[in-house]
């Protein structure tokens, strides 16, 4: 198999991390929006905890993203 | 027709050509202007210009006054005051600055002609880095060697506590990291997903002028054009909001190693 067709495979294979980051950010909105509608007036002192989980979740589907990037565009 | 290039626009390339000068022991550095550090300078210079104007002593403010008070509640209010707790005046310059200056870099890129400095990974690393060795030494300086009992779980049998400070340590190195590589990726896949629909655009009406059904393409190339509007949109939302977890990742940090003895 020549190089760039491993590094489109390669690519593509990096890219299935952001499954796991859909699904983890899907949980955490759902799991505050129900939290806020049981509780509202409490629901606006977390909401610094809610941007807080939603980074650290999408950063793992972006490290996905970035490796996939950098199997693609490195130079080898 | 052009090739399609998305990574072209984060090349590094010389402005002003400067000799290099030498240090002893770490080489010769190219002290070349560069596109990064051109625009580094202008973010720099734009928020030392705010904070020059906007910080009057007027009991009714003006809008560039009222503006810098909002941000100021806002870092006080939700970032060190919420996380740090009393503790958290001393570390409120550190974190507020580094919020603006993020955010006016992220803001930059966007603009038309604009170049995303926080998109070079040694921008974010050299912001991570700086913050962790921040921590490190605000965690020795008060603490001293009770510093390491941060990594100690609290209440548990020795023989699960081994395994856990070494999982905890090995978390704790690896935030600069993880710290540098967020900002890095999210500005990097926010300006490569706006080009790829830029290209659409371009790529879908070329392809469309050969006339009959390929026609469809000029209606892929409208959608794409909004796609455009939508997700710089959203760009603009994720430059603050990356700007604001740095800043709040940062604190909770400095939480962990300044409230040490007392839990928050």
């Amino acid at each position: 198999m020549d190089i760039t067709a491993a590094k489109y495979i390669g690519a593509g294979l990096a890219m299935t991390g952001l499954i796991g980051a859909g699904a983890g950010l899907g949980i955490i909105f759902g799991n505050y929006l129900q939290a806020s509608i049981r509780n509202p007036s409490a629901a606006a002192g977390e909401r610094v905890w809610l941007f807080l989980g939603m980074a650290l979740t999408e950063s793992m589907g972006i490290f996905g993203f970035v490796m996939g990037f950098i199997i693609l565009f490195v130079k080898v | 027709m052009a090739a399609i290039e998305p990574m072209e626009q984060f090349m590094v390339h010389k402005v002003v050509d400067l000799p290099a000068v030498r240090i002893p022991g770490l080489g010769a550095i190219d002290m070349s202007i560069t596109n990064t550090v051109l625009f580094l300078f202008i973010g720099a210079g734009l928020m030392s210009i705010f904070f020059l104007v906007a910080a009057k002593r007027a009991l009714v403010p003006g809008r560039l006054q009222a503006l810098a008070e909002v941000l100021y509640g806002m870092v006080d209010g939700s970032l060190t005051g919420a996380i740090i707790g009393d503790r958290s005046r001393p570390f409120l310059p550190f974190v507020f600055t580094l919020f603006l200056f993020i955010a006016i870099l992220n803001v930059i890129g966007l603009a038309p002609g604009g170049f995303t400095a926080t998109s070079q990974l040694a921008v974010t690393a050299t912001l991570a880095v700086m913050t962790f060795l921040i921590v490190i030494i605000v965690g020795f300086a008060r603490n001293g060697v009770r510093f390491f009992t941060l990594f100690w779980p609290k209440g548990v049998h020795w023989g699960m506590g081994v395994p856990l400070a070494l999982i905890e340590f090995i978390s704790f190195s690896v935030r600069p990291l993880t710290l540098a590589m967020r900002l890095f990726g999210n500005m990097l896949g926010g300006h490569v997903v706006t080009y790829m629909f830029g290209a659409f655009v371009v790529s879908m009406a070329l392809f469309a002028s050969h006339g009959g059904l390929a026609s469809l393409g000029f209606l892929g190339s409208a959608v794409s054009f909004a796609s455009i509007v939508a997700l710089l949109a959203l760009e603009f939302v994720v430059a603050f909001l990356q700007a604001f977890i740095f800043a709040a990742l940062t604190c909770v940090y400095l939480n962990e190693v300044v409230n040490l003895d007392h839990g928050h």
